[in-house]
């Protein structure tokens, strides 16, 4: 068989087969989908696998970014009546901590994972559209540079990362500052819409054969309900602040209050995004958790179906709860009374999912490991938050606790323990896979008592905080009001914090260079993803499995009836860049699908993108007008009709060799 | 291994029709921004249903020319389907004059609006009327143009040969958004023409 010319018939039986290491097949397979070397390379690889980690690195360095902003107004808040800040400082450095960390951290850090891992642990080559894949990455670093270059420039966004009206308007704002948060919200929600398409096709039609809907992890599960939502939120979100912006620069009356703009549609369009979203960047992280703790339990989670269920239902009562962030904006109290339960309700499917943990490690005979400490402690930390939500879920408890620190402790709760723990335990569980090497496990254990002590001494204080009636967002206050101890308490709290991410991080550095070598599955673990070397070859598989089960590597020892998967024995498609796409609920091979090479246009629709955004902000609008025009080139270039991908008919192809 | 064995079927390879990737991304594409639409019309409700002005400014919409003009829409959308239909049964010169009269009838929609626009007393920023009714509007003809563009696209491929009864998914995928804007049309008309007449 000679491998010069691709076949390229339009309708072909997939050769079966194996491809061991080192075989002619094989090597065929590293050379159709290694990246080439250079800059070249770097710019225009389309591979999941880097993409991914280039969305971990930089979700990281935006969480560094944001801790140190958050140090420093706990250097502000230590004491009373202090000067390190001035108000206006104080209010940027709030207000960027959000937005980083909301926006820059918490779901591009979740896309990290995600993308590394749905194609090896679904039995795929790649996602679903790798050059749309690379584009999201693209626009998400360009977004992060944009909200960030008016920094140092002492003009960031400074009306807190919900940007309420009227105080976000021109006539109480009028520098750039909002300008640059509400363009490059924008231009995030671009990156945020095609990498959660690409979520969602990828689960539809790149499963390995036989992996029906119920075998997928529950990762899976959780960014694909994420994504399914952020499909209908985003939108909210992005038309919020291009309305602002329009308000701000070409003059109309959205939430213009003289000409009978209403300021609360703003809350209403910013929140029906925002509350989906604040599911979007946990659920993701707590199908981590399902999918890892297990494996450290040596036994399947406890209720997958109602797991993966409860899942979908959150996000489904996610987005009939956006009232609750304006409790006391006036609304008639049928709909506070409606909102406030339905608040209540989502308590019912989260619990759900902690007590199938709880069961998992209760049933289970648990490795106490660093992974598995981090799964552990996230249990614990989620329902601290999870109550404190049920709390504040009541709406005469909520008037009372509205914008004070009660709220603040509510969503650190939440989204350090139900998002930052599951993904530092992630990175310690999927580091071997990422690198090859393993993480020291002294250290690793070190940096989660550091951070778990840290945390609480941090955090919790700030409950007694708000109880005491402090309010969020004030940059300073007088020594007689009785916050003096708890906001010293942590203050130190938050620095104990840092010092355990920082421990993480001397980890993760001593980790590359000096970790021990590791097998393909370490951890003795049921998915996928570590039937593939560590770390996985460029084709991730050298043939696509044929799945019989939800734990292909324990198949063995659960014996869960329905046969065994084929790891080793699958399908080959290797003429060109070829994976196998397959039905949306039971998973039967449907069509070989031709992918992408590496590309540069992903790179530079990004970049034109970004100075639309650019010459919209500076008021350059010829130069707005040419960068247009080159997005539009770069689109028409990247959707060009290609033989190779047999979007059209090759010449070669005659009729009768179609059915070769 | 049963299993495996059962698949030794012929698969279509490449692009093919609704079983492409492009298919796929394109619905999800159509309701993501579906759903823009969806905030855009919400926030033109919130804000009319509490408005103190006259509403609309000029008094009752007038619907000849617009409903002209939504007929005119629609029927492009009937010939990039008889464009499609015609590409199946091999009728290349007939698709490719399909496709140009669909492209011909969405740049009449393109200038009637423009001229409905031309015709108003008011701009997008006299008035909080005028703000929801430029902005919902405009978002719409911006989808016309970007539909315009993938149409014209489409007509220079089609005119280069580029495609048969065997593989053709870059006509259906952006065929689906050109019937998706003009679907999403319906929705803007009714909203701002039609429910004036309501109260």
């Amino acid at each position: 068989m000679t491998h010069n010319t691709p076949d390229l018939s339009l309708n072909r039986v997939p050769e079966m087969g194996s491809a061991p290491i080192g075989s002619a097949a094989e090597i065929r397979l590293a050379e159709l989908w290694e990246t080439a070397p250079g800059w070249r390379g770097w710019l225009s690889t389309v591979d999941h696998k880097t993409i991914g980690l280039r969305y971990l690195v930089t979700a990281f360095i935006f969480l560094l970014m944001g801790g140190v902003e958050a140090l420093i107004m706990r250097l502000q808040l230590a004491g009373p009546e202090q000067n390190l800040l001035t108000p206006e400082q104080y209010n940027q450095l709030f207000t960027m901590h959000g937005i980083t960390m909301i926006f820059l951290y918490s779901l591009p850090i979740l896309s990290g994972f995600s993308n590394y891992l749905w194609p090896l642990m679904l039995g795929s080559r790649d996602m679903a559209f790798p050059r749309l894949n690379a584009l999201s990455y693209w626009i998400f670093l360009f977004a992060g540079l944009f909200l960030y270059v008016s920094f140092p420039l002492g003009e960031a966004p400074n009306a807190g990362w919900f940007n309420y009206v009227p105080f976000a308007g021109l006539e109480y704002n009028t520098g750039p500052n909002i300008d640059v948060y509400a363009l490059g919200m924008v231009l995030l929600g671009i990156s945020t819409t095609v990498g959660s398409i690409n979520f969602v096709v990828t689960l539809f039609r790149m499963r390995a054969p036989g992996m029906s809907i119920s075998r997928v992890p529950i990762l899976v599960w959780g960014t694909l309900t994420a994504s399914v939502a952020n499909i209908f939120a985003i939108p909210s979100v992005s038309l919020a602040f291009f309305l602002l912006w329009l308000d701000r620069r070409i003059g109309t009356h959205f939430f213009d209050v003289v000409n009978g703009g209403k300021p609360l549609l703003w809350q209403h369009l910013f929140w029906m995004f925002g509350h989906p979203w604040v599911y979007a960047v946990v659920l993701p992280a707590m199908g981590i958790v399902s999918d890892a703790l297990p494996t450290f339990c040596r036994r399947p989670l406890v209720g997958y179906s109602a797991v993966a269920l409860s899942t979908m239902a959150t996000m489904l009562l996610g987005f009939g709860v956006w009232i609750h962030h304006m409790f006391a904006t006036g609304l008639p109290t049928l709909a506070l009374s409606f909102f406030g339960a339905a608040s209540m309700v989502i308590s019912i499917p989260s619990a759900v999912a902690v007590f199938a943990w709880i069961a998992t490690i209760w049933l289970g005979r648990p490795v106490f490991n660093t992974p598995f400490l981090f799964f552990a402690g996230f249990v614990i930390l989620f329902v601290i938050g999870g109550l404190s939500g049920v709390m504040t879920a009541a709406v005469p408890l909520d008037f009372q606790l509205n914008e004070t620190y009660f709220i603040v402790a509510h969503l650190h709760y939440v989204l350090l323990g139900i998002n930052v723990f599951p993904v530092i335990g992630g990175i310690y569980y999927w580091f071997p896979k990422f690198f090859g090497r393993m993480m020291n496990e002294t250290l690793g254990k070190w940096s989660f008592w550091v951070m778990f002590i840290g945390f609480n001494l941090g955090f919790f204080p700030m409950h007694v905080a708000g109880l005491l009636g402090m309010p969020r967002r004030i940059y300073t206050y007088a020594p007689h009001m009785g916050w003096n101890m708890v906001n010293m308490i942590t203050s130190v709290g938050s620095f104990v914090f840092a010092l355990g991410i920082l421990l993480f991080l001397v980890n993760v550095l001593v980790s590359l260079k000096r970790g021990a070598l590791t097998t393909p599955n370490p951890w003795d673990a049921p998915t996928l993803e570590w039937a593939t070397p560590s770390p996985p070859p460029a084709y991730n598989f050298a043939v696509i499995p044929i799945i019989a089960s939800r734990h292909p590597l324990w198949e063995d020892r659960l014996d869960e009836g329905g046969g065994r998967s084929s790891l080793e024995q699958g399908y080959l498609l290797m003429e060109g860049r070829e994976t196998l796409g397959t039905t949306s609920l039971d998973a039967d091979p449907d069509i070989i699908l031709k992918m992408p090479d590496d590309s540069l246009a992903p790179f530079f629709l990004g970049l034109f993108s970004a100075l639309v955004f650019a010459g919209l902000l500076l008021h350059w609008q010829n130069f707005t007008i040419l960068m247009v025009l080159a997005c539009s080139l770069s689109l028409a270039a990247w959707m060009w009709p290609r033989k190779t991908l047999l979007q059209r008919v090759p010449d070669a192809c005659e009729e009768g060799a179609a059915h070769g | 291994m049963a299993e495996a064995m059962q698949t030794a079927q012929a698969l279509p390879a490449g692009s093919e029709g609704k079983r492409s990737g492009g298919w796929w991304g394109m619905i999800a594409l159509i309701v993501t921004e579906g759903s823009l639409f969806g905030y855009l019309l919400f926030s033109y409700f919130y804000l009319a249903s509490q408005t103190e002005q006259h509403w609309p400014p000029e008094g009752l919409p007038d619907l000849l020319i617009p409903g002209i003009n939504t007929l005119i829409l629609l029927s492009s959308s009937i010939f990039v389907w008889i464009s499609e239909r015609c590409i199946q049964s091999r009728q290349m010169r007939w698709s490719i004059a399909s496709m140009a009269l669909a492209v011909i009838l969405g740049v009449c929609f393109v200038v009637i609006q423009l001229h409905e626009w031309n015709d108003k007393s008011y701009d997008m920023a006299a008035n909080l009327y005028g703000s929801l009714y430029f902005t919902i509007t405009g978002f719409h003809m911006l989808h016309v143009i970007v539909g315009l563009i993938i149409l014209l696209l489409l007509l220079l491929w089609l005119g280069l040969g580029y495609f048969d009864n065997r593989r053709y998914a870059a006509v259906t995928i952006g065929g689906l958004y050109w019937h998706f804007v003009d679907v999403v049309w319906l929705f803007v008309f009714t909203s701002l023409y039609l429910t004036p007449y309501l109260y």
